[in-house]
């Protein structure tokens, strides 16, 4: 039911177009207006004592000092915030086997981890709760830590959750073909260990709430930088015991997410459960060393695999077992065993091969909670997959693009359900490697790099497919139970001054939702996008919907954009055809007028609509509707998700005596369906792209045996900055789905999925003259050194 | 403590061209008070610890780190921040081109690399790409992968050099 | 996380702040351009230091020509250090260091006197100062005493600046005709701190070779200068591990960094070589 958005001249022509975003120009003024930007009167602000051991129990809090402290006005345990606030417990019924503990907003008896809240301390400005809290004695007992992953299940690795019997949190084995037959009878068969290293997001803004509860009202105001306000309107509401009604979730400027901001954090629930208490408005914002400690981590994984392929270089198995260690609980209410679960849903997604198995082992540890973290497993599943796939080809003395295109499903072969049963609607893999190929000049990049081999230069060519899942239904957390929701709306309305507005239920995180929902409209109504004002981000305004995450917003969001900027049109139209005496069907609406719809002639502004209708709509035929407002919801049905695909090269040098890797540039071709916005699907990619570059090369969370984070500030754990970036060339094909009217489907994830291969793949492309191969992420110049065998102790 | 140590101080110093008189914490760094004391919430704290830069501010001409300079230290300074830089309309045409090219997403970077872009830029000809990163490469931005605010600031560059238009 | 400072005081000169400084009891902590004295009090490393903010001392800032010695005043700025023409003409190693340090917001601020007196084994200006075999001036309401650089630098973070005492300056040998000094270092980006980094200095009198990031201080590698006075690089590349014993730490391990400083060393001599050819 996609409809065409092919002919570039056709009226009202927005979507496909690069269009400025409504929001840049207060952004560039310095007028954004993030949590921490707002102040309310009474604001105070709270700060959190945190567990300075990975394990301990608490056995006394004394306050005593604190209160002599300018500024401080109260502390708050753990007890006393479980008296307001309820604990919740994150595990999903789709997700067998789950199980995690109830957790507080401030731990009571026992801290699990080294950050985690023991104590609040609350202020008249965030430097004296600070000092407070310096001040506040915790005494500790300290309990045997777990830490590392592969011994947690270990019969005399202590149990970390005593009611939870193991360590265990999750675990599924998917199988598909004959697997061990397989491996038998292959030609050849590679064997890798891999290694993702532990990630947090370092979101530029800090986590940040202001909670502010008015008993005389009955209601609780939070404005927060989050993804999803409707999820966060719903926790607020059933743990503090609110109607869900009476609290309302505010999100404005939001200063980078990327899945950080899209779960439930015990200090802020703490600050809204404080707020309660205190009856005013309660700001926590954390501060950079905190974050390090309490923003979820993601990707650490560890996976043994392997490959199987014929002779002539078809793909006849894989077998995966992929282990990750999740930190003290599972994060609330998504879980911490999606990406486990997304490993074993997307290792071989490219391909077409029939015999496929893997596991995925979710186990505790008292480390900072992982979850959701931009692109959600993929990055280490295109890792295990296309790493596979490279030693496959280099054993076979193939070329790395030849291999691929024999085992790509072929762009005709849709819809095709794959061997870790991923349904695909519509894939372009060989069409994208094709364009690749040409973006690149691959041949002629491969004469480069053997003539400056000669000269002792050691570059490497990496490429990378994948696929990326997006626009996801129920299937990812509404049939599990959780109060998350995948469909979302949007409401459409015209002005008297024939302006429009548009409420939507996701969010604007800095990708360009506004910009994106305003050219929607425009085209669906017929006005200029500038006509357009988009609001997003309040759960007492908006339609209720899932907000930003799963690259949903353009695929789903859009679609609901779409929808009812249509349904709106025909409400408009309606409304003109009895005032212009006509039939509805000769009338169209373009830039802001009702035309004659053959010929093009205007017959009325909207403007001269809205004058009548709203100031005399006595002159209109009695009984006429004439409501100027449509809403439309939407959600997907056909398939759980709707997977895109891609591929991406990298081409880098490596310094062999140093171990330094130089990235020389990189491209990256994907199939996000319909482009609504081409310049703010190139910066997803872009911005993507570097995220994942950062996994490849720099960002690893360290601890020591005994749970403590080593590197955690902005000098210790390395973020990609510019000068280490390369260019990117990003190129497109697009296969628009066929669920929806506007075809899109998801961009913001497929950057950070396929880069760390991309890398992994050129390095080793790099070093495979010199026998040597790399699989541990973040690849350092002392493991690329180590796999050289320079360095050896 | 000595009496000759104090944990307030008054400071003098104009901010974006006004004059401002002040009793500050001496603990405060600038960006705070920026922020708390003139409502100036362009720069941003971050990190807090001198590496993000997205608190970077102008202070007596040059781009500094607002969380490493104590609010006594700026008695007496001229600090220029992108609420001023934009009334003066020193800095629109960077603005101009950081939208062209969607050099920002969330703009929670924006306002520091705009003060470490006009420094690059004030000093005149067209910076190589490798030098436009270099010289921003002390500013974090998550969002964009910085590809484009490079394709900015080397726009602007290039237009204030009279070699295409920004 | 916020400063928690325990007072702070702005001196009008030397004088003034060596007053100040005696009188805090012990809890004075000298203020320079604070940019890493202030990012560890706003990670709360260091609280209720007494503050003694030297910024304005005039008097401490600035570089100068002493006959055969360049004379240069704690509080010059590292951007002063990179762009000043004495400094490039007589003691180029400085100049060159100045890219590898941090970035331009830090380097307007922070200052010479202040990176030495810091410390850090990672830092570039300690082990420039020990290749160039400089002079630390020191003074305290007592008197000046002059520090040789070797005997400096005594610990992470330790120096032999006593209680009460302000590092004013330094003062280097001008470079004869014919030197050569260069600095190498790998580090992970650009303005991070090296994982291993070496100053070369060859004069007439032989070689000074300074290594940083290996070691709880910066190291005059002798033996290894030994080695290059005799012509035996590969000797002096052998040598360099007896002279330094590096840490582990989460971007590298002593292995590493020992490997690194071999290559480093090559690269110097090589960049030197290059240079004469």
């Amino acid at each position: 039911m996609t409809i065409e958005f092919g002919n570039p001249d056709r009226p009202n022509s927005y979507i496909g177009k690069t269009v400025p975003r409504p929001n840049a120009g207060r952004l560039v003024q310095g007028r954004g207006r993030y949590v921490d930007d707002i102040v309310l009167p009474r604001m105070v602000h709270v700060a959190f004592v945190r567990s300075p051991f990975a394990h301990a129990r608490i056995t006394g809090i004394d306050a005593g000092e604190v209160k002599s402290v300018k500024g401080v006005l109260r502390v708050f345990t753990g007890k006393d915030i479980a008296e307001v606030c309820t604990p919740w417990v994150a595990v999903l019924a789709h997700l067998k086997g789950l199980k995690s503990p109830p957790e507080y907003p401030i731990a009571v008896d026992r801290a699990c981890w080294v950050g985690e809240p023991v104590a609040a301390v609350v202020a008249t400005s965030r430097a004296a709760a600070e000092d407070g809290a310096a001040l506040i004695d915790v005494d500790y007992d300290p309990l045997p830590v777990v830490t590392d992953m592969m011994s947690a299940l270990d019969a005399d690795t202590p149990v970390l959750h005593e009611d939870m019997g193991d360590n265990l949190a999750f675990r599924r084995l998917h199988e598909a073909g004959d697997v061990e037959a397989a491996f038998k009878s292959a030609h050849k068969v590679v064997s890798t260990r891999f290694r993702t290293a532990r990630h947090t997001g370092v979101t530029l803004e800090p986590r940040s709430i202001l909670a502010d509860w008015n008993p005389a009202e009955g209601q609780l105001t939070a404005y927060h930088a989050t993804q999803a306000p409707h999820m966060i309107q719903t926790v607020l509401a059933e743990h503090l015991g609110v109607p869900e009604g009476r609290v309302r979730v505010i999100c404005g400027d939001v200063g980078g997410s990327y899945g950080i901001k899209v779960h439930v954090y015990p200090d802020e629930v703490a600050t809204a459960a404080i707020a309660k208490i205190m009856a005013r408005p309660v700001k926590f914002v954390a501060d950079r060393l905190e974050s390090f400690t309490t923003d979820i981590h993601a990707r650490d994984h560890e996976i043994e695999a392997r490959i199987a392929v014929e002779e002539d270089g078809s793909i006849t198995a894989m077998d995966i077992d992929d282990w990750t260690a999740i930190g003290a609980y599972s994060v609330y209410p998504r879980t911490s065993a999606i990406e486990g679960n997304q490993v074993v849903n997307l290792c071989g997604g490219p391909y077409d091969f029939k015999n496929y198995r893997a596991q995925t082992t979710v186990v505790f540890q008292n480390k900072t909670p992982t979850c959701q973290y931009r692109a959600v497993g993929h990055p280490i599943a295109v890792a295990i997959t296309e790493g596979l796939v490279d030693q496959a080809a280099a054993e076979l003395g193939m070329d790395p693009v030849e291999i691929r295109r024999r085992n790509m499903f072929r762009d005709d072969a849709y819809p095709v359900t794959s061997p870790a049963n991923m349904r695909f609607e519509g894939l372009s893999h060989h069409a994208s490697m094709d364009k690749l190929m040409a973006l690149m000049d691959y041949d002629g990049l491969r004469a480069e790099q053997a003539e400056l081999r000669k000269a002792g230069i050691h570059r490497g060519i990496g490429i990378a497919s994948f696929i990326e899942l997006t626009n996801p239904s129920p299937f990812m957390y509404g049939i599990g139970g959780a109060r998350i929701s995948a469909q979302d709306g949007c409401t459409v309305r015209m002005d008297p001054d024939g302006s429009l507005v548009a409420l939507s239920g996701v969010t604007e995180q800095g990708q360009g939702t506004e910009a994106m929902l305003s050219q929607i409209v425009a085209e669906g109504v017929g006005v200029s996008p500038d006509k357009v004002r988009v609001i997003t981000g309040d759960t007492q305004v908006t339609p209720y919907g899932g907000g930003t995450w799963a690259s949903r917003g353009a695929g789903i969001g859009g679609e609901a954009a779409l929808q009812s900027a249509r349904a709106l049109r025909e409400s408009i139209l309606t409304v003109a055809a009895a005032m212009l005496q006509t039939e509805q069907s000769r009338l169209d609406i373009r830039d802001g007028q009702v035309v004659d719809a053959a010929t093009g002639d205007n017959r009325m502004p909207l403007e001269e609509l809205g004058r009548i209708v709203y100031f005399r709509g006595d002159t209109l035929p009695k009984g006429l509707p004439r409501e100027l407002v449509q809403t439309r919801h939407f959600i997907t049905s056909d398939y759980p998700f709707a997977f895109t695909n891609g591929v991406q090269a990298s081409y880098l040098e490596v310094d062999i005596e140093t171990g330094v890797v130089k990235l020389l540039k990189h491209w990256c071709v994907e199939d996000c369906g319909r482009i609504i916005n081409p310049q703010l699907v190139d910066e997803q990619i872009r911005g993507g792209i570097v995220q994942g570059l950062g996994g490849a090369l720099f960002e690893e969370i360290h601890y020591d045996a005994d749970g403590q984070l080593l590197n955690g500030s902005m000098a210790d754990y390395l973020v990609p900055m510019a000068a280490e970036m390369p260019d990117m060339v990003v190129g497109h094909v697009e296969t628009p789905t066929k669920e929806s009217m506007l075809g899109a489907k998801g961009a913001g994830e497929a950057g950070t999925a396929g880069a760390p291969a991309a890398v992994m793949n050129a390095i080793n492309d790099a070093l495979r003259p010199r026998g040597a191969q790399v699989t541990e992420m973040p690849f350092t110049p002392e493991r690329i050194l180590r796999a050289l065998g320079v360095l050896k102790d | 403590m000595s009496e000759a140590f104090r944990d307030r101080i008054d400071i003098t110093l104009t901010v974006n061209g006004e004059s401002v008189e002040a009793r500050v914490p001496v603990g405060q760094h600038l960006t705070d008070f920026l922020r708390l004391e003139l409502g100036l919430t362009g720069a941003h704290a971050s990190c807090e610890h001198g590496v993000c830069g997205a608190c970077t501010v102008q202070v007596d001409g040059a781009p500094i780190r607002g969380c490493l300079m104590l609010a006594p230290q700026a008695d007496g300074a001229e600090v220029w921040t992108v609420e001023g830089l934009t009334d003066t309309a020193a800095i629109k045409d960077l603005q101009e081109a950081f939208v062209a090219k969607n050099a920002l997403q969330c703009g929670f970077c924006t306002p520091g690399m705009l003060v470490a872009a006009k420094d690059l830029l004030s000093r005149g000809g067209v910076p190589s790409r490798q030098e436009i990163r270099e010289h921003m490469s002390g500013n974090y931005c998550r969002c964009t992968g910085y590809e484009a605010i490079v394709d900015a600031v080397e726009t602007v560059a290039q237009a204030r050099a009279g070699k295409g238009a920004a | 996380m916020k400063a928690s400072v325990g007072g702070y005081a702005r001196a009008s000169d030397l004088q003034h702040a060596l007053e100040l400084l005696s009188g805090s009891d012990g809890l004075g902590r000298v203020l320079a351009g604070g940019q890493s004295l202030i990012a560890a009090m706003n990670m709360r490393l260091s609280a209720g230091d007494l503050l003694v903010d030297i910024s304005r001392v005039s008097e401490l800032s600035g570089v100068s020509d002493a006959g055969d010695r360049l004379l240069i005043g704690a509080l010059t700025r590292h951007v002063e250090i990179g762009r000043n023409p004495l400094i490039r003409e007589y003691a180029p190693l400085l100049s060159q260091a100045v890219q590898y340090i941090a970035h331009a917001a830090i380097r307007n601020r922070g200052t010479i006197g202040g990176a030495l007196a810091h410390a850090d084994p990672a830092a570039e200006f300690p082990a420039c100062i020990l290749a160039l075999g400089a002079t630390l001036h020191i003074e305290g309401l007592t008197g000046r005493r002059d520090v040789a650089a070797e005997d400096f630098f005594q610990d992470v973070f330790e120096t032999a600046i006593g209680e009460g005492e302000i590092l004013t300056g330094i003062s280097i040998p001008k470079t004869e005709a014919n030197e050569a000094q260069v600095i190498e270092e790998v580090a992970r980006r650009s303005g991070d701190y090296a994982l291993a980094g070496l100053c070369l200095v060859k004069r007439s009198a032989g070689h000074r070779l300074a290594l940083f990031s290996v070691g709880p201080r910066p190291l005059l590698a002798r033996s290894a200068m030994a080695a290059l006075d005799r012509g035996d690089l590969e000797g002096a590349a052998e040598a360099l591990c007896d002279d330094m014993d590096p840490p582990s730490d989460t971007q590298a391990s002593g292995a590493y960094r020992q490997h690194l400083a071999q290559v480093l060393l090559r690269r110097a001599v090589a960049r030197i070589e290059g240079a004469n050819a």
